[in-house]
């Protein structure tokens, strides 16, 4: 009987890849182990294991070939022992099957989830008003952008060096500190033990001692073994100092929900960081911000909570081509102008609520979306003024619900903005519950576009 | 004071030939010869001390005259455990005598039974863990998924000297095997990777999080270095209790340097509680080889400041590691409080199934999978004791049949109910 091989996924987020390699033919005898080919994503180029035995039938896929869907058959294997385990039903029988007993299709459910992850083309935000007419604009991925801002600032400032898990000589376990090592070596960039408490504490005794660390967090999710050299070391020196004694820090990594990561890896830190005096707190969504902001946040004299988004990554923006491309900490910008409701948002839910304001302006409904950027200080006037023109605001934040960005940003419309005000402020939220790992309960916790555009028609009496 | 009566122990018993092998471990240490109070027989547990020793047939028992060889207590007739009878005094702490007793008597005298079941449980996680990396490259399985292949002998030759159900086990993100060697229905885990309702999580949990309380497994936990603390205090449970219940708590190579691991063996031998740490170096810590990680890679020494036994033990042979379980056991159900294992073992896989792996060479694992793979070598003892290769082969048959079956029960299984959401966030309403 003759075994499919499938294109495999190789994490959690992958969707296609390239088939680079093949290092069988047809004809050619495998084993259990034995490397077929190599396969690249965005991260990694991996080896793909034989896990049956038998023979090469036929190549069905060149190597070379770029953007092969994960679960597309690039080659069978004859299988010749009677035993061997027949390679699981095609995954469009799976998911027939799955019809068929009444469970809804797990393969088409990740598949929307996907395309509502991936913004709209015609959906990106407005490029930011301070930049010189004329600008040479650089498509970028929001990981490329933040390795070219540590970079930079590497260069220019010797102070700044980056530590971490796996930053140096694995290239970052999400491959955001890709070749640091390689331009800055070992003594600047470093590999560290699995020791987040001690690290932090390390980076943030060196900050005292006059040098400029960027900590890499593996997840936000790891920084809870270090809480406390961010809050008590890092965030309350220079105030209990008397000005004295600075801690210039930055604690950078991904932060919120991956990918069906379950409840212990998958939270956004935003509001517990964002609820401390001393520290400032940044959490930008596309490129360009991701790497002025991580510049500014190296150069301040301040600790920094630096929070990206795995699910973002990989998306691709334009970034200005400017020699010293710095952009102000705890300045919210307007991504998408409108008239009828504001959307205030932050980090992955950007995206969802751009994808929203498409869906609604075709209901004659003119969104406007705001990107807070920075958590603290909170860019109060840009939501403010945003509601003076609109009367009507939502906002819209991947994690939990309670005693969140939106709990503040509606108690500032509440303190500051009653007046102006034609409806409740809503916010959209995930669920209140810890994230479950299954694909139907995970998508039903998060929030998406379409959650955004129903509580949008909601304040617009629509 | 402390230092000067060491080196006076250390020159008093140089000639008692008690010395384990110096080389191998860099440094020397003696056994004391002449206990003169023995602690268990003071502190010990009274019930445990009263009751016979456990599992009479086992080699651990057994071989008197082996033990005769060494002056301890029971050697002189004492019913009391071996080991807890050197830990008399600040110099002789008896930080080695576990070793000792293990490499005295390495491997453990396993019946054909005994050892065709372990034979069929690692070729149980094998098989389980090569389907759940199939079903994961087809997107059956999301997240993070962690697979214990090579490493099956480990969870395998030390749970099965544990009384499942009674001793508690915990570990972290790579907790299939673990499951599977304590006897949970491959079906349930399976399920639970699929994210499906019949899943021992209900779905919710996923490959990193799962539990049965049941069977006294505690997860299951996806943060590095938590399950050591969490381990300590299921074996302060028991110990409160006076269950005579361990606990195994299992940790990796990485995990071993994180601070809570520390805080923890300090209680865990003030206290004495019953708990066996349980290092599995596997050489890497994602990227990151133990010698780029750890000022001290020799793992099993670094309970010697808490005053905490260590064994190093070879991870890779099943009959080793259940004799050094009953070695440690013996110690921990006495009473006598931790003991810290390093299970020397290797992960053929990448770190979870999206690590490309570059980080060592093919050959390398090449040569683990070819020269010391644990179910090759359980295998090769089998046949050896006259086992046909027709009673491996119905074996191994069976096995893929079961792991066929779950993972059919795992496609076809239905989603969580969309009410899984909100149910067990808390427990009470309120
Ligand atoms: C506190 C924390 N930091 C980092 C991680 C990410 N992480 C998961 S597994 C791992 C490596 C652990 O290696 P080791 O302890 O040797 O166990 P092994 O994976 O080899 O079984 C890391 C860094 C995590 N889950 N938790
Ligand atoms: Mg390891």
């Amino acid at each position: 009987m003759a075994i499919e091989l499938k294109m495999p996924a190789l994490s959690p987020t992958m969707e296609e890849g390239t088939l680079a390699k093949w290092l069988v033919k047809a004809g050619d005898e495998v084993k259990s182990g034995d490397i077929l080919a190599e396969i690249e994503t965005d991260k990694a180029t991996m080896e793909f294991e034989a896990i049956d035995e038998g023979t090469i039938g036929e190549i069905l896929v060149a190597e070379g070939t770029e953007g092969v869907k994960v679960g597309t058959v690039i080659a069978t294997i004859k299988g010749d022992d009677d035993s061997a385990t027949p390679a699981p039903a095609a995954a469009p029988a799976v998911e027939q099957k799955a019809a068929e007993s009444g469970a809804p299709a797990v393969q088409d459910a990740k598949a929307k989830a996907a395309a509502a992850i991936a913004p709209k083309s015609d959906a990106k935000p407005a490029a930011d008003p301070e930049l010189p007419a004329g600008t040479t604009m650089v498509p970028t991925t929001v990981r490329e952008a933040l390795r070219d801002a540590m970079a930079e600032e590497m260069r220019t400032d010797d102070r700044v060096f980056v530590m971490g898990e796996e930053v140096a000589e694995y290239q970052g376990a999400y491959k955001v500190t890709q070749g640091l090592l390689e331009e800055f070596g070992p003594q600047r960039v470093i590999d560290t033990p699995i020791t987040e408490y001690g690290f932090a504490g390390i980076g943030a005794g060196a900050a005292m001692g006059g040098l400029r660390p960027v900590i890499e967090f593996m997840t936000f999710n790891f920084a809870m073994q270090a809480i406390d050299h961010i809050i008590n070391s890092a965030a309350k020196t220079n105030y209990m100092s008397g000005g004295q004694m600075r801690c210039p820090i930055v604690f950078r990594g991904p932060n919120g929900a991956a990918s069906r990561v379950g409840a212990q890896h998958s939270q956004n830190y935003g509001p517990w960081y964002a609820s401390v005096p001393g520290l400032v707190v940044i959490a930008p969504y596309d490129s360009a911000d991701a790497k002025g902001l991580l510049r500014a946040a190296i150069r301040s004299e301040d600790p920094v909570v630096f929070l990206e988004n795995e699910l973002v990554y990989g998306r691709t923006f334009d970034v200005p081509k400017l020699d010293d491309f710095v952009l102000p900490i705890g300045k919210a910008r307007i991504v998408r102008p409108g008239n009828d409701v504001t959307i205030v948002s932050y980090s992955i839910g950007v995206g969802f609520a751009l994808e929203a304001a498409e869906t609604l302006a075709a209901e004659g409904i003119d969104a406007e979306v705001i990107d807070l950027r920075t958590l603290r200080p909170l860019d109060k006037e840009t939501v403010l003024a945003s509601l003076a023109k609109t009367n009507r605001l939502v906002v819209a934040e991947e994690g939990f619900p309670v005693c969140s960005i939106a709990s503040e940003i509606i108690s500032i419309c509440m303190e500051e903005g009653f007046d102006h005000l034609d409806a409740p402020v809503l916010r959209v939220c995930d669920e209140d519950v810890p994230l479950p790992y299954a694909a139907n309960l995970e998508k039903l916790a998060l929030i998406d576009a379409s959650k955004i555009a129903a509580t949008v028609r909601k304040v617009c009496y629509r | 004071m402390v230092p000067d009566n060491r080196i006076g122990i250390h020159k008093r018993f140089a000639d008692a030939d008690l010395r384990c092998e110096p080389v191998a471990l860099g440094y020397r240490l003696t056994l004391r010869s002449d206990p003169t109070e023995p602690e268990a027989a003071r502190k010990g547990n009274p019930d445990l001390a009263k009751s016979p020793r456990p599992r009479a047939n086992t080699p651990a028992a057994k071989p008197a005259a082996k033990r005769a060889a060494r002056p301890t207590a029971t050697a002189s007739g004492s019913a009391e455990p071996i080991i807890a009878s050197s830990v008399a005094d600040e110099a002789a702490f008896a930080l080695r005598s576990l070793q000792q007793a293990h490499a005295n008597n390495k491997r453990y005298d396993a019946s054909d039974e005994e050892l065709l079941k372990f034979y069929e449980q690692m070729v149980l996680i094998r098989r389980f863990e090569e389907k759940a990396g199939q079903l994961y490259g087809l997107g059956l399985i999301g997240g993070f998924c962690h697979l214990y292949i090579g490493q099956e002998a480990v969870a395998v030759g030390l749970q099965s000297a544990l009384k499942e159900g009674h001793d508690s086990v915990i570990t972290g993100y790579r907790d299939h095997g673990h499951m599977l060697a304590y006897g949970i229905d491959p079906k349930v885990i399976m399920a639970e990777l699929t994210g499906r309702g019949a899943g021992i999580s209900r779905g919710k949990g996923g490959s990193m999080h799962m539990f049965s309380t049941e069977h006294k497994f505690y997860g299951g936990h996806g943060i590095v270095g938590a399950q050591v603390p969490l381990g300590a205090g299921l074996a302060f449970a028991h110990k409160y209790r006076n269950d005579g219940g361990v606990c195994m708590a299992y940790f990796g190579d990485g995990a071993s340097n994180q601070g809570q691991v520390y805080e923890t063996f300090n209680m865990a031998a003030l206290w004495k509680l019953p708990i066996i740490f349980v290092v599995e170096n596997n050489g890497y810590a994602m990227g990151t080889a133990v010698k780029r990680g750890s000022a001290e890679t020799h793992f099993y020494r670094r309970g010697t400041a808490f005053r905490i036994p260590g064994m190093d033990v070879n991870g890779m042979d099943v009959l080793e590691v259940r004799q050094a379980a009953e070695v440690a056991l013996e110690y921990v159900r006495a009473g006598n409080g931790p003991v810290l294992m390093e299970l020397k073992t290797y992960r053929y896989r990448g770190h979870s199934m999206s690590d490309p792996a570059k980080y060592r060479s093919r050959e390398e694992v090449q040569e683990m999978r070819d020269n010391h793979d644990p179910i090759e070598g359980a295998k090769a003892e089998l046949l050896k004791r006259g086992v046909t290769e027709e009673k491996i082969k119905e074996i191994d048959k069976r096995i893929r049949q079961v792991v066929a079956e779950s993972a059919d029960f795992a496609e076809t299984s239905p989603e969580p109910d969309v009410a899984e959401l909100y149910t067990d966030v808390l427990v009470e309403t309120y």
